[in-house]
C-alpha cells in the first residue's frame, strides 16, 4: 500500500512544481515528474508478488504471472511522453529565443 | 464494408507521410495530395450516412476473434454516434485545407503545415472509431501534439506563448486521463469499453471507479475547455492560422473532449444522477461565464474563441439534461429531445463558428490585424466576406432561419418541458447576450464608415467558394429540424446514447 501512496505523492511533487515554479525549464521537469507517476503507477498495478515473468517455459508448476499488458501500455505512453517532452523543450528554446528569458512572469505578450 | 474502416486513419497518415517525402521534390504536390485524401474521407463517410442500416460495424484489429467471450484484438467500432462525427470531423477537415491553399501562402514551411493537419485528422478519425481505452489515450496524444506544433505555426511571441500554455495544460489532462485509465484497468483488468461496461454494469459502486470518473471529468474537460478548465483556449484558438483555428474550435474540442465525455459517461459507465448533475453545472457555468468573458473583447479570434467556450456550454446543457432524465428514469423521449438538442448544436457550431473563424483569417489576410477597432467599412469593399460572416453570426445568435436556432429551441423547449426553468432563463439570456457581441463585431468591421485608407481588396476564390458553401450548409442545416432528415442523421446518433447499457450487447455480441 505504502508504494501507492509514494506513487500519488511524486504526482502531487509535480503538480506543486508547475504550479509554483517560475521557470519554464523547471516547468517540463515538474510535468515529467507527473507522467514518471502515472507510469510507476501503471506498472504496478500489474504486479503480482512471487510471480515470473509473462514467458512461457513449458514448466507446468510455473501458473503466476505479472500482467503483461500494462508494461506494453508503459512502454507506449513513455514514447509518446517522448515527442510531447521533445514538442515542450523546442518550445522552450523558441521562447528563450524570442523573450531572452525562461522566467514565465515575463512571457505575457498575450492578455485578456 | 467491413474492411474500409481502417482507411478512415490510414488515408490521412499515408498522406502525411507522401507530403514531406514527395512534396519537397514537387511543387504543389502537397496541396493536392492532402485535398484529395481529405476528398476520400469525405466521400467515405458521407457514404456510411446514406448506406448504413444504423447497425454497428466492428473491424477487429488482426483479425483476432474473441476466446471464450473476452475480446482479444483492438476494435474499431462504427456506430451512428461515430458517423456523425466522422461526418463533422471530414467535411471540416476538407474546406479548412481547401480554405488554407491560398491562406497559407504567406507562411514559410507549407509541405509541414499540410503534414500536421493530416496528422490531426488521422489522431481525430481514430479518437471516434476506436473501441478500446487505451488506443483512445494513443489517439488522444496524436491529435494533440499536431494541434500543439499547428498552434505555435506562427512562430512569433504570441503563437509560442499560447502553444506552451496549451502544452502545459494538455500534458496535465494526459497524466489524468491516463492515471483513470490506469484505475479502470486495475478494477476491470480489460481494456475494451463494451468489456468494461458490462463489468461495471453487474459490479456494485465502488470508490475507484467514482474517482476515475471525476479524473476523467478533469482530463477531458481541459481538452474540451469546459469552464473551470478554459485557460488556454482564447490563447491558443486565437494564435493559430484561421484555418487550424476553425479546425480546433469547431471539431477538436468537440471530438477529443465532448465526444468521448458523452461516449464514456453513457456507454462505459452506468450513468448515476450525481455526474449528471456535475455534467450540466459545469455546462451551465461555462454558458453563462464564457460569454461575459466574450463582450469585453476586442481582439476579433479572441471574441470568437470565448464565445466557442460559451456555445459548448450548450452541447454540454442540452447532453446533461438528457444524463440527469435517463438517471431518475424518466420520459425517454423528452431525453431524446434534450439529448438531440445538444447533438444538433455540436453539428451547427462546427459549421458557423468554423465559418467565423474563416472569415476572419480573410479580414486579417488582407488588413494585417485582428483589432476591431482599426477596421471599419468592409462591406462595400469585401463583400463575399461581409455576407457570409452575416449569415455565421445571425446563426451562433439564434435568429430564425439558420440553424443555431433550431438547436438552441429545442435546448430551451427540452429544458422547459423537463421543468429545469432556470436553465432555460439562462440559456436565452445567454443568447441575447451573444446577439448584443456579435452585434458589435458586425457593426465595427463591416459597417462602421471610418474605413481603413489601404487599398483592400475581396480574398482569393479559394477562399471565398469556402466560405460561400459555409454559409449555405449554416442555412441548410436547419433541414435537421424535419423528420426525415433527421431520422436519417441525427436520430440514429442519439439512439446510440438513449441505449445506454445496450452497448456492450450489441458490441460484444457480434
Amino acid at each position: 500500500m505504502i508504494v501507492y501512496i509514494l506513487c500519488f505523492i511524486l504526482f502531487q511533487v509535480g503538480l506543486f512544481g508547475i504550479l509554483t515554479s517560475r521557470n519554464i525549464i523547471k516547468i517540463v521537469i515538474g510535468l515529467s515528474f507527473m507522467e514518471f507517476s502515472v507510469y510507476l503507477f501503471l506498472v504496478l498495478i500489474g504486479y503480482i508478488e512471487n510471480a515470473s515473468a509473462p514467458i512461457l517455459t513449458g514448466n507446468p508448476a510455473q501458473t503466476n504471472f505479472v500482467d503483461p499488458l500494462p508494461q506494453a501500455m508503459v512502454l507506449t505512453a513513455i514514447v509518446i511522453g517522448l515527442a510531447t517532452k521533445g514538442m515542450l523543450l523546442t518550445m522552450a528554446i523558441r521562447i528563450y529565443k524570442k523573450f531572452g528569458t525562461f522566467d514565465i512572469r515575463k512571457v505575457t505578450s498575450l492578455k485578456g | 464494408m467491413h474492411n474500409l474502416i481502417p482507411l478512415f486513419i490510414v488515408i490521412p497518415l499515408a498522406s502525411a507521410f507522401l507530403v514531406p517525402v514527395i512534396g519537397r521534390l514537387i511543387k504543389g504536390f502537397s496541396k493536392i495530395i492532402t485535398l484529395t485524401a481529405f476528398l476520400c474521407l469525405l466521400l467515405l463517410s458521407l457514404n456510411y450516412i446514406f448506406l448504413s442500416d444504423f447497425s454497428p460495424i466492428i473491424y477487429k484489429i488482426g483479425g483476432w476473434e474473441p476466446v471464450e467471450n473476452i475480446p482479444i484484438a483492438i476494435y474499431l467500432v462504427l456506430d451512428s454516434f461515430s458517423i456523425f462525427m466522422l461526418c463533422i470531423i471530414n467535411v471540416m477537415a476538407f474546406l479548412s485545407a481547401l480554405y488554407s491553399v491560398s491562406y497559407i501562402e504567406k507562411y514559410t514551411g507549407i509541405n509541414n503545415f499540410y503534414t500536421l493537419l493530416c496528422i490531426m485528422v488521422a489522431g481525430l478519425n481514430g479518437i471516434v472509431l476506436t473501441g478500446d481505452l487505451f488506443n483512445l489515450y494513443v489517439f488522444l496524444e496524436i491529435t494533440v501534439i499536431a494541434s500543439y506544433a499547428l498552434v505555435a505555426f506562427g512562430t512569433e511571441k504570441e503563437e509560442l506563448e499560447a502553444s506552451f500554455k496549451y502544452q502545459v495544460l494538455g500534458g496535465i489532462a494526459t497524466a489524468m486521463i491516463l492515471f483513470s485509465i490506469g484505475l479502470i484497468y486495475w478494477y476491470t483488468k480489460t481494456l475494451n469499453i463494451a468489456d468494461i461496461s458490462e463489468i461495471l454494469q453487474t459490479s456494485e459502486d465502488h470508490r475507484l471507479i467514482e474517482f476515475s470518473q471525476l479524473m476523467l471529468i478533469a482530463g477531458f474537460g481541459l481538452k474540451a475547455a469546459i469552464m473551470p478548465f478554459h485557460g488556454w483556449l482564447p490563447d491558443a484558438h486565437s494564435s493559430a492560422p484561421s484555418p487550424i483555428s476553425a479546425m480546433l474550435s469547431g471539431v477538436v474540442i468537440k471530438a477529443a473532449g465532448l465526444y468521448v465525455l458523452f461516449r464514456l459517461f453513457f456507454n462505459m459507465y452506468v450513468i448515476s444522477f450525481d455526474i449528471g448533475v456535475l455534467i450540466t453545472a459545469i455546462g451551465t457555468l461555462s454558458m453563462v461565464v464564457g460569454v461575459f468573458l466574450a463582450i469585453g473583447q476586442w481582439d476579433l479570434k479572441r471574441l470568437l474563441a470565448y464565445h466557442s467556450i460559451s456555445q459548448m456550454g450548450y452541447v454540454i446543457l442540452g447532453v446533461g439534461m438528457g444524463m440527469l432524465i435517463l438517471a431518475k428514469n424518466g420520459n425517454k423521449t423528452l431525453a431524446a429531445l434534450a439529448i438531440g438538442g445538444g447533438l444538433f448544436h455540436l453539428v451547427n457550431h462546427a459549421v458557423f463558428k468554423g465559418l467565423l473563424f474563416l472569415n476572419a483569417g480573410a479580414i486579417e489576410y488582407t488588413l494585417g490585424t485582428r483589432d476591431l477597432k482599426k477596421m471599419g467599412g468592409l462591406y462595400s469593399k469585401m463583400p463575399v466576406t461581409s455576407v457570409t460572416s452575416l449569415s455565421a453570426s445571425l446563426a451562433i445568435s439564434g435568429i430564425p432561419p439558420f440553424n443555431g436556432f433550431f438547436s438552441k429551441l429545442i435546448i430551451i423547449l427540452a429544458a422547459v418541458q423537463a421543468r429545469f426553468y432556470l436553465l432555460a432563463v439562462l440559456a436565452v439570456v445567454v443568447s441575447i447576450i451573444t446577439l448584443a457581441s456579435f452585434m458589435k463585431f458586425q457593426r465595427y468591421a463591416f459597417f462602421n464608415t471610418s474605413a481603413p485608407k489601404k487599398v483592400i481588396k475581396e480574398v482569393p476564390l479559394s477562399m471565398t467558394a469556402v466560405m460561400i458553401f459555409m454559409a449555405v450548409l449554416c442555412l441548410g442545416l436547419s433541414l435537421l429540424i424535419l423528420p426525415d432528415i433527421r431520422d436519417s442523421f441525427l436520430g440514429p446518433a442519439v439512439n446510440v446514447l438513449l441505449d445506454t447499457t445496450n452497448y456492450s450487447t450489441v458490441i460484444l455480441g457480434n
